[in-house]
């Protein structure tokens, strides 16, 4: 590539900052992420404290990251619709029909659960290419599009399920929302292969680190200075241990876990790294320099939303298998939750600026709080009036803090 | 000697530790059209948001006098109370209201919260007419155009009684007509007795209407200098003198020097557009651009003049992509080989490149990076198996900055806050990148500074060195003389005429492109 010869002399490289400017910088760039990371520390603290250390026992760990497992699910693909500048209200009502729909195949029809999981997951796809092609190709908001799908799911579940709940299911499919992985190999006071894990985990992580560093190096770009480098790896395998421990003394990593690591990486890296996720920020930034940028804004935006139906469905068999029931009720309210975890994570009503991390953040934030509230035995009534001020919060946190750096 | 309208003493003001102005003095005598110049980023505009109370009193050091007496404004209204109005660049009207509701916006005409109408609309019609304008009060501000927009705007500022008028670069959106028409309605006022500071960077706009002239560099009043002696007379202050002053540095020549192309492909034509013919996208008995031929060769610039609605920027729109309107006939070649260009995509993988003249709207995601958008136009390049490699990214942005002098402490900085000049950078950047044979440049240059634009001329001359083909579109007379070896003249959406720029003036351009349809 050619590029034009110089105009001017460049000003000066800077000088080297400090590792103290370093992290203020990094800080105020990133407030919102590292704001609701330290805010779930302190309210995981707050609970701990409050309920006298049985938050984080390994048992209610295990239970806190299966309860959650579906709202997270969704709340991935609900950040990538909110980034492309779109929303999705109809992803209750598409995880409750799915559900149905498996449990009428496997429960009516003997079908294996294998199966069912798999035409489960095609059906969520094909809901979302349908809502997809609407908002894409024909240029129906998503906000209609989306609410009418809610409607129309919800009916189809009630039709499908003929107003009943439907079970119970193969023990295989159960598993696949109560499960953990298997144990194996001699006795110890831990679950083995999840320490293994771990290990593998923590070489992984670390190794990428470092590797990321040389090539910054390489390419002459300014890395971290190395005490704040060591010191960042060190924090991430304090919390690689902190997170193995507590899992492997109680029955290992839930499969649920598994699942929700797996979306997490591969779509938080589709995001930052893939040609399609950036397309996905420009649209949502905007749109119309996107098109003329050559991004092909209907194909990325339908893709969108099928990845959101395929992710709804999921949740949808995760949610079902957990209760070993399909019911017409199922999947009320979680749009909501979903889109208050991205928000909460980052997202922006405009479009164009979150991450998919961010969206976990929001959503362990609201899982932490259900839980923890449970604990000490505040009343649903009451939850839902904390939800609904945390939200407002950090929201307006964030509202805020861009006005005050924008003076 | 009159006692100053204005006096404005050493206005201090930082942002997060960087000084945006240092000690700025102005002065602004009663009845007196006070042109404000500088560079972006010189501070202009910050001046005048600390003068209209944007910022408020005691976010600055120094002191603003009012006929002799101290003001400290707490917010805009505080400052429209004494006679200060601020039109903004971007104008701030409600498009789907009518002229006479934006004209009292904030301020209506209303008992006990119930709004009089027709004292509302008696009102407006009487400002209209004062304005020149002959649309009815009633009429949506969506339907009538940006010069008859910016004519509502001096209204509402005249409905609030008025005294000192601050326009905002007023004219960088209009057509000539329209812009002729603002500027005799500011000489206008001032005989109306309202004094007026004008920011702009057209020095002949300046040179014509202003009495005398600030010049703000990094921040710092440079020097005020008078335009004429007096309000009637000509201007004795040459247009050089103000650019030396604003660059600190006399420009010896506004264009850079041109080195032919002599590469393998030298005298081969790249683009050839025949027959183009395009259809107004919502009324289609109306063709935009009507049956247009023109041809671009390798190492060649060919600017495309014409008035506002000639049909220009439909043209380029409708080629790259069929971004505009419907397409009715007509065909594009590169290299000689026919192409098909009905999508941005394909247009683009046919090497063509289009750097929008909007480039707020058009051209930039405004919340992204800089080095996100320099590479959206070549991310696939950059990627492998669809991964794009972030550290090649960052390389190849880092390298426009250092080439194209993009002023900005790094490239993960957010382009919005970015100067327009640098933003215009960043497009072309973008474009580069994309390595394409055909540049279509859309107006390159507006609403950037006189430093900015030798940097931007001498970016767009190399383009052509190497070989590659650059079609300019510009309302620039000069530009298109001082770098163009032909132009094109379009008028009412026809091809016009074509002058080789040994034969072009301003005149002979300006001829064929207000000449009549038949």
């Amino acid at each position: 590539m050619t590029t034009p010869a110089p105009t001017k002399p460049s000003p000066a490289a800077a000088g080297r900052r400090s590792s103290l400017e370093i992290l203020r910088d990094a800080a105020r760039n990133n407030m919102r992420q590292y704001g609701m990371l330290i805010a779930l520390a302190l309210i995981v603290l707050l609970f701990q404290v409050w309920t006298g250390g049985t938050l984080l026992l390994p048992n209610n760990v295990s239970n806190l990251i299966q309860q959650n497992g579906y709202i997270l699910i969704l709340a991935i693909g609900m950040m990538m619709v909110i980034i492309a500048g779109h929303i999705d209200l109809s992803v209750g009502s598409l995880a409750a029909f799915v559900g149905a729909m498996t449990a009428v195949m496997m429960v009516r029809h003997d079908m294996p659960w294998v199966l069912a999981l798999v035409l489960g997951l095609l059906i969520g796809a094909a809901a979302g290419a349908w809502q997809g092609f609407w908002i894409a190709y024909v240029g129906i908001p998503s906000f209609i599009v989306t609410l009418a799908g809610m409607l129309l799911f919800r009916g189809a579940t009630q039709i499908v399920l003929e107003g009943q709940s439907v079970s119970p299911f193969p023990q295989g499919y159960q598993q696949l929302a109560q499960g953990f992985i298997p144990e194996m190999g001699p006795y110890t006071q831990y679950h083995n292969p999840t320490l293994v894990l771990g290990a593998v985990v923590l070489v992984v992580v670390l190794l990428q680190q470092w590797r990321d560093r040389r090539r910054q190096l390489a390419y002459e770009l300014e890395p971290l200075p190395f005490n704040l480098w060591v010191l960042k790896c060190a924090a991430f395998a304090v919390a690689i241990v902190a997170v193995t421990m507590t899992l492997a003394s109680y029955r290992g990593v839930p499969l649920v876990l598994l699942i929700l690591c797996a979306l997490l990486l591969t779509l938080g890296y589709i995001m930052r790294n893939a040609v399609f996720g950036r397309h996905v920020y420009a649209l949502g930034g905007n749109k119309a320099a996107a098109k003329l940028s050559g991004v092909r804004d209907r194909r990325v935006t339908f893709l969108v939303f099928v990845n959101m139906g395929v992710l709804a469905a999921l949740a949808g068999c995760l949610y079902a298998a957990r209760l070993n029931a399909a019911t017409p009720q199922a999947g009320l309210m979680f749009e909501l939750e979903a889109i208050a975890a991205a928000f909460i994570g980052g997202a922006s009503m405009s479009g164009g600026v979150g991450r998919v991390l961010g969206a976990v953040i929001g959503g362990l934030v609201l899982g932490v709080l259900n839980n923890g509230m449970s604990l000490v035995g505040i009343g649903t009534d009451y939850q839902q009036v904390i939800k609904g001020l945390v939200l407002l919060a950090a929201v307006g946190f964030d509202v805020w803090n861009k006005r005050r750096a924008g003076s | 000697m009159t006692r100053p309208v204005l006096e404005m003493r050493g206005i201090t003001k930082s942002f997060a530790g960087v000084r945006a102005l240092d000690g700025v003095d102005l002065t602004v005598r009663p009845g007196e059209i006070h042109a404000v110049c500088g560079e972006n980023g010189a501070g202009k505009s910050t001046l005048m948001k600390i003068l209209s109370g944007v910022h408020p009193h005691g976010g600055y050091e120094g002191s603003i006098l009012l006929d002799g007496e101290e003001v400290a404004f707490r917010d805009i209204r505080a400052s429209e109370r004494r006679g200060i109005v601020i039109i903004h660049q971007e104008l701030a009207l409600v498009p789907h209201l009518s002229i006479a509701e934006n004209i009292f916006l904030g301020n209506e005409h209303a008992t006990r919260g119930i709004i009089d109408w027709d004292r509302t609309m008696r009102e407006a019609a009487r400002l209209l007419k004062r304005v020149g304008l002959p649309d009815r009060p009633q009429t949506r501000v969506a339907d009538i155009g940006v010069g008859r927009q910016q004519l509502v705007e001096i209204a509402k500022a005249l409905s609030k009684e008025v005294r000192l008028l601050i326009l905002d670069e007023p004219t960088a959106a209009l057509n000539d007509e329209d812009s002729g028409h603002l500027l005799e309605l500011i000489l206008e006022l001032r005989r109306q007795g309202i004094s007026c500071i004008v920011i702009s960077h057209k020095l002949d706009e300046i040179r014509r209407v202003a009495d005398t002239v600030t010049i703000l560099r990094d921040g710092r009043s440079v020097e005020t200098l008078p335009l004429r002696t007096s309000p009637d007379a000509a201007p004795d202050l040459p247009e050089d003198r103000i650019i030396r002053a604003m660059v600190g540095r006399a420009l010896d020549s506004r264009f850079p020097e041109r080195t032919p192309y002599t590469g393998p492909d030298a005298g081969r034509t790249a683009l050839e557009i025949s027959g183009w013919t395009v259809r107004h996208p919502i009324d289609h008995q109306r063709k935009v651009v009507d049956d247009v031929s023109l041809e671009v060769r390798h190492g060649e610039i060919v600017g495309i003049a014409g008035l506002m609605g000639a049909g220009r920027t439909e043209l380029a729109m409708s080629v790259f992509g069929r971004s505009y309107g419907v397409h009715d006939g007509g065909s594009v070649r590169v290299n000689g080989r026919e192409v098909r260009t009905r999508t941005v995509p394909e247009a683009v993988a046919h090497g063509i490149a289009y750097v929008t003249e909007d480039r707020k709207t058009y051209g930039l995601n405004l919340i992204d990076t800089v080095h996100r958008n320099i590479s959206l136009t070549s991310l696939r390049s950059l990627a492998r198996h669809g991964v794009v490699d972030e550290h090649q990214e960052r390389r190849v942005a880092e390298g426009y900055r250092r080439s194209m002098g993009i002023k900005t402490p790094t490239v993960h900085e957010p382009v919005e806050r970015l100067s327009g000049g640098n933003q215009q950078k960043v497009v072309l950047a973008k474009w580069i990148e994309a390595d394409p044979q055909v540049l279509i440049l859309d107006e390159p240059t507006r609403g950037v500074d006189v430093g900015a634009k030798f940097e931007i001329y001498t970016v767009v001359e190399r383009l052509a060195a190497q070989g590659r083909a650059v079609l300019l579109i510009s309302s620039e007379l000069p530009e298109l003389l001082g770098m163009c070896d032909r132009v094109y003249t379009m008028a009412a959406g026809r091809l016009t005429g074509e002058v080789r720029r040994e034969d072009a003036t301003q005149e002979v351009l300006m001829r064929h492109m207000t000449q009549d349809r038949n």
